[in-house]
Formats: structure tokens, C-alpha cells, sequence
């Protein structure tokens, strides 16, 4: 009886696994078939055509473009906002989780309340003010945007992190004659190793994919970031769909690569920051 | 050491001390003012400074900006395209839910039945997550293209050439494609929340019941999806609050277009600041929409909180 009633599940679970395996690399094996055709290819033969050669010359093409150019903007900007993502937030967070001071409760509530607020309502406000400070189309526009909105999720994250850093630890150091600013430095911030690695994953991959900021505070390609560089290929290329595709491709090559070396820290990465944002 | 030398050198330690405890109290100030002062910047400023410009008329540009009282929110509540902007945040909310969800717990239970390959699998299926909405906004308007897509070009195939659309290019369509492709790209978010929330189950209860002679079935239905339950209420607030501000993948995809048909509130917002030159307007969009997501999520808090003294 009880093996009856297993069998349907027995069949349903293989299906449907590969069922979704299929809906959901179908669409990257298109780009990655298609970024390989001739744009001859793409009107005469039917769209489940496999290329008909190796045929990287789109890549090529892409590459001689200005890609690198958006590449290198992206690491600098990212890299630069996540060192200063990580630095901010686990100071703040420090002080928040074990500092006694009379505002540390509602600071707590203020600063993570941040999370809530939609982005897009700050985006024209940004606008002017990166525009009054001269930092229009340039790196550095995006940069602070980048941190400050960071910074709520971040400071959630640390704050929990730090609260869980056993009390004997600091009261050993204390003694040892360690202020506050040798304790952080010694002891906390090494000890949340793990908490700024999530913190530095979530916000590095959010923010390599950020979209609107970077749009509406740059104009030139040479200061645009890659999510850009689809979007400006897409306008130049228009009709050059192996082209396009190729430039898909390339963009989402850097997060594959990282991820195809920490899946299992990124998936929880990046879980732990959506949740609690 | 003489007398005076040693007392001076106690004089130094003493201030020195001081001079630390000083630092000490000052420290919480310390460390909090690179964050307090970049959220106020970035954040707080804009937030209110949003409000402020709701009240102009204004292109943005140089020093036309004139101020004309509360006109702008007069015309917002007459702008039967915001209204409809607004609507589609809630039914791309209502279709998130009900498409994401459902389907997400399914995944989650057949990876964690899955003995072999499930890590293999729950890996690939969370790729849709890690590209860029742009990226991912491209593909699927290639994916739609009514000549050289290939959705089309497998129901022409099939002979189904009545079925086949311009998918975001007719107004009857077009949300309801933007929003299946929301749902593809978050559907695996939400399938390793409840695979957590599912491996969390302990073992233990799944065997006693299979002594008393429970089926897999029943331990399904009855155990383990009510464990769920808690995960489920996260999972929906999350979806609606973001479905209320959208923006990336609709903008990249259809531009709010055919005929505003797919337009959601912050794609109509960016759309009359930066294309029509309206910023006083495009600041009243954009204040309405937080007030709006801010009563959406107080009131979804407030509901899911009930639920939960209630069951």
C-alpha cells in the first residue's frame, strides 16, 4: 500500500527536475548557440539550429569594441564600493552591537529601516546632487550611491554577527588595556570574517548587476559600467542579434566563473542578504 | 629618577588616560559617523528632497524651476496613467505570488526527495539569479522576437502560426510576458528559501511517522507543508514589497510600452523625468510611489503578524 502511494513521486521527481533544468538553461543555450552564427545564419535557418561552425568572430568583434573598457569600470567601481561597503558597515555595526551609548537602540532601528526604501524615490534627488558636485560621468558618482545604499542590509548583517562574538574575548582584551578602537581592530573585525564575506558577496554581486544608477548618473561609454555596455551595444547593434547575444554572453561570463568556483557561498550569500533586505 | 621626573611622568600617564577616556566616550561617535553621515547624504536627503521638488515645475534644467504648491499631486490623482502603472505593480505583486510560490515549493520538495544530483541541480537553477536584469531583459526580447525568436519559431513549427504573438509589442501581451519572465528569474530565490526551510524538518518526526504507517503523501501534506507555513509568510511579503518597486527588467524589455501597457509605477516615474523633462512631476511619481509602498508593506507586516498569532 504504502509503495503504491509512492510510485507517482517516484516518476514526478526525476520529471519535473529535469523539466525546470530544462526551462531554465534552454534560454542560456539560445544566447550562447545563436552569439555564435553569422547573422546570415540567423534569417535562414530556424532559431534550434545548432551554429553551423565555432564561429567566435561576434566575441571578436565585441571585444575590439569597448567591452574591456566597461570590464575595467566595473571592477574599479565595485571593488573600491565593496572595500568601503565592508569598512563603513563593520564599524557601524560594531558600535551598534557592542558599544553602550543612549542612542544605540533607536540608531539601530533608523539605520536598518533604510532598507525599505525604494531606491528609485532617491534617484532624482542623486541625479542633481552627483550633477551640483561635478561628478557627473564620472566613476566616482556611482560610488557613493553604491555604499550608502549598501550600508542598511550590511550593517543588519554585521550588527547580528557581532552580537554572537563572545563576551569573554573583549573582556580579556579589556584588561590587557585594549580601548575600544584596538579591540575592533584585533578582535571583532577579524572574528566576523564570515559575516563580511557575506556581506562583501551580496553587495559585490548586487551591485555588478546595478542598473539604474549607473544609467542615469554616467552618459560616455569609457565611464559606463558593464550592465551598460549591453545596454549601449543593444542601441548600436540593434539588428546584429548574434552580436547582441554575444555581448550577453560575455557580461555574465565574470559572475559564472565566480560562481562556478563558490557556488554553495554565493547561493547562501546571496540568500542571506535578500532575506533580511 | 628623580622625584619630579617621577611625578611629571605620573601627571603624563594621568592625562594620557584621560586623554584616552575622552577618546573612549567618543568612540560610538566614532564609528558611527561614516555611515550616519553617508545614509543621511544619500538616503535621508533625497527622500525628503524628493517631497521638495514634488512641489516644483521643473525640466531639470537651470533656473526655470517654479514652485506651484500641490498642482503636481492634483494632477497625479486625475493621471489615469499612473493609476494604471500602479494597478500593474499590483498584479505583477498578485501573479508573483501566486506563480512564484507555488511552483518554487514544488522545486524545493523535489530537490529535497532528489538523493541524486540535487546539488547539482539546486546550482543550475539558481543561474537565472545571478545575471543582470539587462543581460536577462535582452535575451528574453530576443527570446520574443516575433520574426527571429525562437517561441515563435517552435509554434510555427507546430503549425501553430495562429498562436504566435508580438509578444511585447501588443498591448494584450506584453505584461503578461514581462511578468513570466519576473517569474523565471525569481522563482529559484524562493525555491532555496523553502529547500531551507524543508531540510530544517527534522528526520526524526519523518520516521516515527512512517512507523505509525503515515505515506510519504501524508507526511507531505500533513508535516511538512505546514512547516512551511512561517517560510510561505516571509516569502510573500518579499515578493509583493518588490514587485511594488520593479523596475530593470521591464524598462530593458518593453520600456513600459505599447501604450503604457506594461508601464509599473517607477518605470512611468523615470520615463517623466528623463524623457519627458517633467522632474517636478516625475518627483510627485516618484513621492507617491514610496508613500505607497510604505502603506503596502505596513499593512502586509501588519497581516502576516496576525496570521501568525492566529495559527
Amino acid at each position: 500500500m504504502a509503495n503504491r502511494n509512492f510510485q507517482p513521486a517516484r516518476v514526478a521527481i526525476p520529471v519535473l527536475g529535469l523539466f525546470w533544468l530544462a526551462v531554465t538553461t534552454l534560454p542560456f543555450i539560445f544566447v550562447v548557440f545563436t552569439s555564435m552564427k553569422t547573422l546570415q545564419e540567423t534569417y535562414t535557418n530556424p532559431v534550434w539550429a545548432m551554429p553551423e561552425q565555432l564561429n567566435l568572430s561576434n566575441y571578436i568583434q565585441v571585444l575590439q569594441g569597448s567591452f574591456l573598457i566597461y570590464l575595467r569600470n566595473s571592477l574599479f567601481v565595485i571593488s573600491v564600493s565593496v572595500v568601503l561597503i565592508v569598512l563603513v558597515s563593520s564599524m557601524a555595526a560594531f558600535a551598534l552591537a557592542r558599544l553602550k551609548f543612549r542612542l544605540n537602540g533607536p540608531l539601530f532601528g533608523l539605520i536598518v529601516a533604510g532598507m525599505i526604501v525604494p531606491l528609485h524615490v532617491t534617484l532624482v534627488p542623486v541625479y542633481l546632487m552627483i550633477r551640483t558636485a561635478g561628478l557627473y560621468d564620472t566613476l566616482f558618482a556611482l560610488i557613493g550611491p553604491y555604499v550608502a545604499t549598501s550600508l542598511p542590509i550590511s550593517v543588519f548583517i554585521l550588527t547580528e554577527f557581532m552580537r554572537q562574538v563572545p563576551k569573554e574575548l573583549e573582556e580579556a582584551a579589556r584588561l590587557d588595556g585594549c580601548g575600544p578602537f584596538k579591540i575592533f581592530a584585533r578582535i571583532f573585525f577579524p572574528l566576523s570574517g564570515p559575516g563580511i564575506a557575506t556581506v562583501a558577496i551580496y553587495n559585490g554581486i548586487m551591485l555588478w548587476n546595478e542598473f539604474v544608477f549607473a544609467y542615469v548618473l554616467t552618459s560616455s561609454p569609457d565611464k559606463r559600467t558593464l550592465p551598460l555596455a549591453v545596454w549601449d551595444f543593444q542601441g548600436q547593434y540593434a539588428s546584429d542579434i548574434p552580436a547582441v547575444l554575444a555581448v550577453v554572453t560575455l557580461s555574465t561570463l565574470p559572475l559564472i566563473i565566480v560562481y562556478a568556483i563558490g557556488q554553495e557561498r554565493i547561493v547562501n550569500g546571496m540568500m542571506a542578504g535578500s532575506l533580511k533586505g | 629618577m628623580s622625584v619630579g621626573e617621577a611625578v611629571t611622568a605620573a601627571e603624563k600617564l594621568r592625562r594620557s588616560r584621560a586623554g584616552s577616556r575622552r577618546l573612549h566616550k567618543a568612540a560610538p561617535t566614532i564609528f558611527l559617523a561614516p555611515a550616519i553621515l553617508l545614509l543621511m547624504v544619500f538616503l535621508l536627503y533625497p527622500l525628503l528632497s524628493s517631497f521638495r521638488l514634488s512641489l516644483l515645475d521643473w525640466n531639470g534644467l537651470g533656473d526655470g524651476a517654479r514652485f506651484i504648491g500641490l498642482q503636481n499631486w492634483v494632477r497625479l490623482a486625475h493621471d489615469t496613467v499612473f493609476w494604471n502603472s500602479a494597478w500593474n505593480n499590483i498584479l505583477l505583486a498578485f501573479f508573483s505570488v501566486v506563480v512564484q510560490l507555488p511552483i518554487a515549493v514544488v522545486l524545493a520538495v523535489v530537490l529535497d526527495e532528489a538523493s541524486k544530483g540535487s546539488r547539482l541541480l539546486k546550482i543550475l537553477y539558481f543561474l537565472p539569479l545571478l545575471m543582470s536584469s539587462v543581460a536577462l531583459g535582452v535575451l528574453f526580447k530576443n527570446v520574443y522576437d516575433p520574426n527571429f525568436g525562437p517561441i515563435n519559431g517552435i509554434l510555427g513549427a507546430m503549425g501553430l502560426y495562429s498562436w504566435t504573438q508580438d509578444w511585447l509589442g501588443d498591448p494584450n501581451f506584453a505584461l503578461g510576458s514581462v511578468i513570466a519572465v519576473v517569474c523565471w528569474q525569481n522563482i529559484p530565490f524562493y525555491m532555496v528559501l523553502f529547500l531551507a526551510a524543508l531540510s530544517s524538518f527534522p528526520r526524526e518526526i519523518t520516521e516515527a511517522a512512517r512507523l505509525d504507517g503515515a505515506t510519504g503523501r501524508t507526511i507531505f501534506w500533513r508535516l511538512k507543508l505546514p512547516h512551511l507555513q512561517g517560510t510561505f509568510r516571509t516569502a510573500v511579503l518579499l515578493a509583493v514589497i518588490g514587485s511594488m518597486r520593479y523596475f530593470d527588467l521591464i524598462y530593458v524589455m518593453t520600456g513600459g510600452g505599447p501604450e503604457n501597457a506594461s508601464e509599473v509605477m517607477a518605470t512611468y516615474m523615470y520615463r517623466t523625468v528623463f524623457n519627458s523633462f517633467e522632474l517636478g512631476y516625475g518627483s510627485t511619481v516618484a513621492s507617491a510611489m514610496f508613500l505607497i509602498i510604505m502603506v503596502i508593506a505596513a499593512v502586509s507586516l501588519r497581516i502576516s503578524k496576525r496570521f501568525e498569532t492566529e495559527v
